[in-house]
């Protein structure tokens, strides 16, 4: 089987776009990474398109209907929040196939305001705020206050992951803000669901990210120069667990996850030098420390209080400024990450790139569940 | 009559609400819910009913401040494993909504009573659950 290649990888700048339309987002996208490859539309075999909001509704198709109807085969994505990982897997799934040579991967998401969650009245009365609450601040609060319970994980400890990312997307252009939040601010702001603040909470943003996947063949045809290979790609779903009925498990599907991806890519977390994580709220971001391996378990109050995943750190988490200040397009969000991993892979990351970074990788998460990794590496 | 607000909780007519779990009998995974299949060790047809304890701990929680509109808050959204099995998720109350008053494995047990007032789009009432602190 061939190695498979990102060629071409780009996003748009995250931010609130009311007057365009997802296919327009897209084709922004793929355009950008079209470009970034040096090829055309005709030039791709296959177009896997990951969106959430609107997948009964052909988006990839309309996306060529901006950028060029050539025919090929389009297969609409949608896995939650890794719906734009599942996309650019399966792009890689079908060269490692044998099937094509250069294929396209978009992942693009339109967001409304507010809170994310099943009001889940299903039949009867709604049960929000009557059985808990399935809010996805909350859910996610519960899972943060599991590694609490466990470990003494404090707010504050949570609170810094916030800082951390905020401080981080101060240098990312393409982030939907660049703001710095120090400590108090972060622990003040209006609680959500505690132990998560407004400013603990992904950002709502439309977005879109696009990905040009090609062969080992393809790649040496067209230049290796800024080419990045794929090491690992791994897609699991939640293994059994004892409370999965009421707790939505995002542990045990990224372990799984993890391991497969080191085990594909002959790699450990030690070999790793920079991370892209599913930090949809500060508690999650806690949890994958563990999860990916990153540290061992209970030692990620530490990591967060030592500094070891800031830039300049031991294993730098979210450089991109992460979904908590990036911003998070739900279908865009997992090629969104592969961009920036393979941005400071290039070493064209400016201000906030990594230094010597030869080995990164992404992780996504979709509630339900799913789970996307990557492990890309510099050529 | 008032309706059980979720199918796993049960309205005997001559006795007190349960929740009923359901549990494997090869593997003792207890789902709430009926399920042709055990999701842990895919046994067929090894599902069997049971009722499950109106007592058990904290196991997680979460202070929710903001909820959707027309939800009022602040609330306790609780996990709770029961004493014999099963996990449910469900309101705390009779607890101040403060982390300082929240212990993780507080003993606590299931109340039935009206579901906040809540009726369906016929007028129907419903019962649910709710955990209170066992002082």
């Amino acid at each position: 089987m061939s190695d498979v290649f990102v060629l071409g990888v780009d996003m748009i700048k995250f931010g609130r776009f009311p007057d365009r339309t997802v296919p327009d987002l897209g084709a922004e996208a793929a355009l950008l990474a079209l470009d970034d490859a040096g090829l055309n539309i005709n030039d791709m075999e296959a177009f896997y398109c990951g969106n959430l909001g609107q997948a009964n509704a052909m988006v990839g198709q309309r996306i060529l209907q901006e950028i060029g109807q050539t025919g090929i085969p389009v297969v609409n994505c949608s896995n939650a929040c890794a719906t734009g990982a599942t996309a650019f897997r399966e792009a890689w799934t079908s060269i490692k196939a044998g099937l094509y040579d250069v294929v396209l991967a978009v992942g693009v998401e339109q967001m409304g305001s507010g809170l994310l969650g099943g009001a889940g009245a299903g039949k009867g009365i709604p049960k929000e705020g009557l059985l808990g609450s399935g809010t996805m601040p909350a859910v996610f609060a519960e899972a943060g206050m599991e590694h609490a319970r466990n470990y003494g994980t404090t707010f504050e400890q949570f609170a810094k992951i916030s800082v951390k990312n905020h401080h981080h997307s101060t240098m990312n252009p393409k982030a939907r803000y660049q703001i710095e939040t120090p400590l108090d601010e972060v622990m003040n702001a209006e609680m959500i669901s505690y132990p998560n603040t407004k400013l603990m909470c992904s950002v709502n943003v439309d977005g879109a990210a696009a990905a040009i996947l090609v062969s080992e063949k393809k790649a040496k045809e067209l230049g290796m120069a800024r080419a990045v290979k794929v090491r690992a790609s791994i897609l699991t779903s939640d293994p059994y667990q004892e409370r999965d009925l009421v707790m939505p498990d995002v542990n045990s599907c990224t372990r799984k996850a993890a391991k497969e991806a080191y085990e594909m890519a002959g790699l450990g977390a030690d070999d790793i030098d920079l991370v892209e994580l599913h930090d949809c709220f500060a508690t999650a971001e806690m949890l994958h420390y563990e999860n990916l391996g990153l540290c061992g378990d209970g030692e990620a109050g530490r990591m967060i209080d030592e500094g070891e995943v800031e830039l300049g750190g031991r294993i730098p988490v979210n450089v991109s400024g992460g979904l908590l200040s990036k911003g998070h397009p739900l279908g865009a969000t997992g090629i969104a990450n592969i961009y920036e991993v393979c941005t400071h892979l290039r070493g064209e990351a400016g201000e906030r790139q990594v230094e010597n970074a030869r080995i990164g990788m992404t992780h996504v998460i979709g509630l339900g569940s799913a789970c996307g990794i990557h492990i890309l590496e510099k050529t | 009559m008032a309706l059980p607000v979720v199918d796993y909780l049960k309205l005997p007519e001559n006795g007190d609400p349960f929740l009923e779990g359901h549990k494997c009998s090869k593997c003792d995974a207890m789902f709430l819910g009926e399920r042709k299949v055990c999701s842990s060790c895919f046994s067929r047809g090894s599902l069997e009913a049971v009722k499950l304890n109106n007592t058990g701990k904290l196991y997680s929680y979460s202070i929710v401040c903001r909820s959707f509109p027309g939800i009022d808050v602040p609330y306790i959204s609780a996990i709770v494993d029961l004493d014999g099995g099963g996990t449910v998720k469900g309101n705390l109350i009779d607890v101040e909504p403060d982390p300082e008053k929240i212990k993780f494995d507080m003993p606590v047990e299931i109340i039935f009573d009206d579901a906040l007032g809540r009726k369906d789009a016929e007028g129907n009432s419903y019962i649910s659950y709710f955990f209170k602190p066992i002082s």
